[in-house]
């Protein structure tokens, strides 16, 4: 069995974090997993990505066209990784676009909402959520990251138990802020089912 | 602690279980400079050994930062010849700092197992170059063992400690980027906290001529012996997935032939080196003969290939070799699944194809933070400088100046090159030459190139951004602060104060947050005949919003706003942007510095009540 999922968005908003959770939901279930990060240079605003794949994995890196699913905090972010995902799988995004401060002054054009997710839906399945709202509606627009682990998760296509992922929930965020998050998670599940 | 756990499995990134065999191996001094992608290794050495400080254990091995690579490998060099185990780690670049050190330091030896990390980079994802260092390996003559993954990272790291021991030199461990930062399941064994105190026996360590000439001959004693420890090493191993060819990989490569053996149904004998100099000779011979033809899997330079032919030749062993030059393997960059898979199914015979999506996303590269106070100084600069100024750069977040719209940066080449090459430019051109460098970078670098400038009257300005920390590689402690990394008291050196004590007569010290002050301050360096300093202190932003208990942002009082764009073309700070016709600042990532209401010419920026 090989399982991989690849999460992506912008440096700052809890991406490596959200891989962490879900790597770890898989080691308490016993899995192999490994996750793969970049990191250094800049601290905020660059494109982050980390993959999360468990089973029979030794890439750090996920074969071309093989993942099962992206998770994406951001939707141009979501198309930049289009080539990872297979034509099977599933590109799950929110819908809020951050725009490169490069793009205001002419250099590079951030694509329309339409056409990214067409490009999206030619490839395979997409799901979309506004997940600054649900993240909002959880109290804050940090727990983002998690909302979307909700939805994902809502999703069935991963192997893990939602009480792993509760249990990783609380072993990954700081104490004060647990319940927020676990909130979080399951506004993001309701937006899917 | 996750470090100090025992009994257990756990998630860790590569460094870290580097960092938690050196815990389990009883490591007992560790030495640094930061550099990504090593970074971790000694961070979480620090981690560890300040939580230990903090409740109120004796901490069983000495940790530093130190100033710079060289100094760090000489610290923990002499640990290891008084009889103590010693782990150094550093980026691939670093060891070049440390070289000089390092290649006498081989004919010398040790006594403790000494481990020397180098975090190689290939594709440079945040490095200058992508410089293969298992060069080193075979220039200074010393072995080196390379981890695929996680957990052998932490296994070969305790190997590396008894191989050190055993042949008494320094052993080499190299990562690559994609090992040192992918995180996977390692059995935490136990640990070995054990103090211990180191003894020197003094011996034929004075490397003068004569002795240097009796040191050369018993290294390559040394590695004779240490061929032979490679034969039987466990981290040698051959795989059978059947068919007549075969496969020779290392590192992360083996990592996509491992997966593509399995995706592809690949019938192949596999050879994994792991003690990867020197290589097992007799073995590699022995795979040659049991195979039709081999194509060697390694990132950057040919480096086994050549070596395994002329095993291939010495043994009289006629197949094909392929490596280098064959499908998509060539000498740049890492590999990746997609180059692994496709080479290894043309060698193989095997059909595969992906077809590849094309798609045009906006580049995103990493910026300078919102109220980051290296923009601001850059602003300062960009208003007084006359515009055919040169800019020497160096190593840090500020080299980012070099995107639009500052392009404060038109020169680096290392630690320490800005200050180094200012002079240069000046003497050459006659040109305006500001110089940027960071503070960690000037105590690591920068020292003995200011002092060549002053001893020589050079005519630049050299612009110390001194944010009070290591930022790029993650807020480690330098010499500018007053705590250590092991979280004890240290003696901060004030950078003005080096500067005026070798004899800079202009320097100044301002806060990159008060515009004027600081265009004024640079007006006058700029008009200095002769070496000025200016010092722009302010602590790195991310630093400071972890002390501020309030968060404070701003707004653009839409009334005033001309939409002159200045605050978005010119200032150019990520929390502007543009909705519609109006222009607003992104809440969420107004970090409150205010420098930008200082920036708008409508006063049209106040404080969001």
């Amino acid at each position: 069995m090989k399982k991989s999922i690849l999460l992506a968005g912008v440096g700052g908003q809890g991406v490596i974090t959200a891989a962490n959770i879900i790597a770890n939901a898989a080691l308490i279930e016993g899995h192999k997993v490994i996750t793969s990060e970049l990191h250094g240079m800049a601290q905020r605003g660059g494109d982050v990505k980390c993959a999360v794949r468990i089973g029979n994995v030794y890439s750090p890196i996920i074969p071309p066209q093989t993942a099962d699913a992206i998770i994406s905090l951001e939707p141009m972010e979501a198309l930049r990784n289009l080539n990872v995902v297979s034509k099977k799988g599933v590109v799950i995004t929110d819908i809020n676009p951050i725009y490169p401060p490069l793009t205001s002054i002419g250099i590079g054009e951030y694509p329309s909402l339409n056409d990214i997710f067409e490009k999206i839906e030619k490839h395979c399945r997409l799901v979309k959520i506004n997940a600054d709202e649900v993240a909002k509606k959880a109290g804050s627009i940090l727990t983002k990251n998690i909302v979307m682990i909700g939805s994902f998760y809502a999703l069935d296509i991963f192997p893990l138990e939602r009480k792993s992922i509760i249990q990783s929930i609380s072993q990954n965020i700081k104490k004060e802020y647990v319940d927020m998050n676990i909130k979080a998670f399951e506004i993001g599940e309701k937006e899917i089912k | 602690m996750k470090l100090l756990e025992e009994n257990k499995k756990a998630i860790l990134l590569g460094n870290e279980a580097i960092a938690r065999g050196a815990l389990e191996a009883g490591v007992d001094f560790a030495t640094t400079y930061p550099g990504t992608p090593a970074s971790e290794i000694s961070d979480s050495l620090s981690m560890v050994a300040r939580y230990m400080n903090k409740i109120g254990i004796d901490v069983p091995f000495y940790f530093e930062y130190s100033t710079n690579e060289k100094v760090a490998l000489e610290m923990a060099a002499s640990a290891a010849i008084s009889g103590l185990r010693a782990i150094t780690s550093m980026k691939h670049v670093g060891m070049n700092v440390a070289s000089d050190a390092f290649m006498t330091y081989a004919y010398v030896g040790c006594k403790g197992g000494h481990v020397i990390v180098t975090g190689d980079d290939p594709s440079c994802h945040s490095s200058q170059n992508e410089q293969d260092n298992r060069q080193y390996a075979r220039f200074a003559n010393l072995p080196m063992l390379e981890p695929s993954n996680p957990e052998e990272a932490k296994e070969m790291t305790i190997e590396a400690f008894k191989i050190s021991e055993e042949l008494e030199i320094p052993v080499l461990l190299r990562t690559t980027t994609r090992v040192a930062h992918m995180r996977g399941v390692v059995e935490l064994k136990k640990l070995n906290m054990e103090k211990k105190k180191g003894k020197f026996v003094k011996g034929d360590y004075v490397t003068v001529p004569e002795i240097a000439r009796k040191l050369h001959p018993v290294l390559i004693k040394k590695m004779e012996k240490a061929k032979e420890m490679a034969e039987k090493n466990k981290f040698n191993y051959i795989e059978d997935f059947g068919g007549n060819y075969g496969i020779i990989t290392s590192g992360a490569a083996y990592n996509y032939v491992k997966e593509a053996i399995d995706d592809l149904d690949i019938k192949t004998k596999l050879f994994k080196i792991g003690f990867s100099h020197p290589l097992p000779e007799k073995k590699i011979a022995d795979f040659l003969r049991n195979v039709e033809k081999v194509i060697i899997v390694e990132e950057l330079e040919p480096i086994m290939e050549n070596e395994i032919k002329i095993i291939a030749r010495n043994n009289n062993i006629d197949i094909k070799i392929y490596g280098k030059g064959f499908g998509k393997f060539g000498r740049i960059y890492e590999y990746n699944p997609d180059i692994v898979y496709s080479t290894l199914s043309d060698f193989f015979g095997i059909e595969y194809g992906v077809k590849e999506i094309k798609i045009n996303a906006a580049p995103r590269p990493p910026i300078l933070c919102p109220g980051c106070p290296h923009r601001a100084t850059y602003y300062a600069v960009k208003k007084v400088a006359p515009p055919d100024t040169i800019y020497p750069t160096d190593i840090g977040c500020y080299t980012l100046g070099v995107l639009p719209p500052y392009k404060t940066a038109d020169f680096l080449l290392c630690m320490g090159s800005s200050a180094g090459s200012a002079g240069g430019f000046s003497k050459a051109t006659g040109k305006k030459v500001i110089a940027f460098i960071g503070d960690s970078t000037f105590f690591h670098a920068g020292l003995p190139a200011l002092i060549n400038a002053i001893h020589h009257n050079h005519n630049f300005t050299l612009a110390i951004l001194d944010n009070s920390t290591t930022a790029m590689t993650g807020h480690q402690p330098h010499p500018g602060n007053s705590i250590d990394g092991m979280g004890n008291e240290a003696v901060a050196i004030n950078i003005a104060s080096i500067v005026k004590g070798i004899g800079v007569k202009h320097v100044e010290v301002v806060n990159p947050y008060n515009l004027k002050a600081t265009q004024d301050a640079f007006k006058r360096a700029l008009e200095y005949d002769g070496l000025s300093v200016v010092i722009a202190k302010a602590p790195c932003i991310l630093l400071d919003l972890k002390r501020r208990r309030k968060k404070i942002t701003f707004e653009i009082d839409q009334d005033k706003c001309t939409k002159c764009n200045v605050c978005i073309n010119d200032f150019a700070c990520p929390a502007f942007y543009r909705d519609g016709d109006k222009i607003k600042i992104n809440e969420s990532l107004c970090t409150g510095c205010g420098f930008c209401v200082q920036v708008c010419p409508e006063k049209a920026i106040r404080r969001k009540k």
